[in-house]
């Protein structure tokens, strides 16, 4: 039994990103589902799932239940899940899963948070002992692997710089991104190390903003407002919770969840028209792009220079602006961005007539990984 | 001495389970988690061998020398007490008998670390009650 072209993406939306104060995470997923339910042209009673993301500004349990409730609905399955930022692609593999096994007919997945203007700290608390040697979030443990990558595979900063480059020059045709202004490699070697190797235009940003999907049924999908986007691939790899106990930092979970969602697709690296890849780091999408076979282990840094993944380059990548320019939030826009692309609502950064788009989903310190393929 | 020390003293998200680990770093010994039923050495501490699962473990010494396997030269923390210590090397080392620990690189530049880079332990008394277990170039 493969999951194969039977399920589609029918709704997707994002709300405003940046600094948006007074907003909280629960209103920013009631909006996104929202307006997500209003792009498929679907009513809230047609919903019999809503699966959810928690906040990392703050977790609540039965988070998924005050979301449902928030919207009105009572749903066959609501579920609040937990892979950090492989969990929207993560929430969409659910969704086809119950929709396959004829337990529901149509999900709304959704995510909201508000880190920057909301509770402060959100992703600097250290998880264990690590805090009094001065290992705190997420840029140390990123730092990490870069320093591994620089080592094993002699990447450079400039090459990390181009992904940054690359992906602001996109989010610059984004009106709704949070960060647009023009950035150079120069900008970017200029700009202040946070842990070195890793400079400041390495970082994502911290953004308030929610993002939602629907998925349903091929045959749901046939007579709503929009074309559907069908999900021909999808996977999931998790290789530890500790950051020293990967078994490497140079190889991520975006190998094996990677081959799964190709395989179950059918199609390779090749045939790829788009990638939204999750970059809460510079270095993260330079891996994952090396661990789903765009080019050779350790010729990650090479493959992104002089533009590839820009706008006008062979791979154009993080259209919307990715994690680094349009929205730190984790991960569900990147969906939304793929849908788009493939609907052609792409606007001013529309890539030309794409049929398949990748979008991958990662977290903790490249501890949880997710990948699905799209087409139109 | 210092009665200043301001920075976070390490969170025991299971106290009973590390404790063993901080004492013996108090006596200036590094003593790993082992498994009594299958030998897996392992760290961070934890009630259950993770390649067996027997809760027969004991703790033992080991030779506090290993190697960097990676680091970070931290220049903003998240934690505004360690701003006064940047940059600092926040590292992860390999030691010899194997298992992998997060630590701080002492008595060494901060453009003079490389990877796999020898080192040995040093034990820094931050406070009356607690050391920080720490590594230096060998
Ligand atoms: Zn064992």
């Amino acid at each position: 039994m493969s999951l194969k072209d039977k399920h589609a993406i029918v709704g997707a939306a994002t709300t405003r990103f940046g600094k948006v104060p007074g907003v909280s995470a629960l209103a920013f997923t009631v909006e996104a589902a929202q307006l997500a339910l209003a792009d498929a042209g679907l009513a809230k009673d047609s919903v019999d799932a809503v699966l959810c993301k928690y906040p990392p500004s703050g977790f609540q349990g039965l988070w998924a239940h005050k979301v449902s409730e928030a919207l009105g609905i009572q749903p066959k399955i609501a579920a609040t899940i937990d892979q950090a930022g492989a969990t929207n692609i993560g929430l969409v593999q659910y969704a086809m899963m119950a929709i396959e096994a004829g337990l529901i007919e149509t999900a709304v997945c959704c995510y909201g948070d508000n880190p920057l203007s909301g509770p402060p700290g959100t992703y600097s608390k250290p998880r264990g002992p690590e805090g009094a040697y001065g290992m705190f979030g997420a840029p140390s443990g990123y730092a990490m692997i870069a320093q591994r990558h620089m080592e094993e595979f002699g990447t450079t900063s400039e090459q990390l710089g181009h992904v940054a480059v690359s992906t602001r020059a996109w989010a610059s045709k984004n009106p709704n991104a949070h960060k647009r202004d023009p950035m150079t490699i120069a900008d970017h070697q200029a700009s202040r190390y946070v842990a070195e190797p890793l400079h400041l235009l390495d970082c994502c940003l911290v953004s308030d903003g929610g993002a939602a999907v629907v998925v349903t049924s091929v045959e749901r999908a046939k007579d709503l407002n929009k074309p559907p986007v069908y999900i021909m691939g999808i996977g999931q790899h998790h290789i530890a919770w500790d950051l020293p106990q990967r078994p490497t930092l140079t190889t991520s979970g975006a190998k094996i969840s990677g081959e799964m969602a190709f395989n179950m697709a059918g199609v390779g690296p090749q045939d790829v028209d788009v990638c939204e890849l999750y970059d809460c780091f510079t270095v993260v999408p330079m891996i994952t792009l090396e661990d789903y076979g765009f080019c050779e282990k350790g010729e990650g840094g090479a493959f992104v220079e002089n533009g590839t993944t820009g706008p006008g380059g062979s791979i154009p990548m993080n259209t919307s602006g990715g994690l680094l320019s349009e929205s730190g939030m984790a991960g569900m826009q990147l969906i939304v961005e793929a849908v788009r692309q493939l609907r052609g609502e792409g606007g001013e950064r529309q890539v030309d007539d794409p049929e398949i788009a990748l979008v991958s989903g990662q977290g903790g310190i490249m501890h949880s990984h997710a990948t699905m393929i799209l087409r139109n | 001495m210092t009665t200043e020390y301001n920075k976070p003293l390490p969170r025991l998200v299971n106290e009973a389970v590390s404790r063993p680990f901080w004492d013996a770093a108090k006596r200036h010994e590094l003593v790993m988690p082992r498994c009594l039923n299958c030998s897996n050495m392992f760290f961070y501490p934890r009630e259950q061998c993770p390649n067996c699962y027997s809760d027969n473990t004991e703790w033992v010494p080991v030779s506090g020398k290993g190697r960097v396997y990676s680091y970070t030269v931290v220049y903003q923390p998240a934690n505004r007490a360690f701003q006064e210590e940047t940059p600092y090397i926040f590292a992860i080392v390999q030691l010899n008998e194997g298992p992998r620990i997060p630590t701080n690189l002492l008595e060494c530049e901060i453009d003079g670390v490389e990877l796999e880079m020898p080192v040995e332990v040093v034990f820094d008394d931050v406070t009356d009650d607690v050391t920080l277990v720490k590594f230096k170039p060998a």
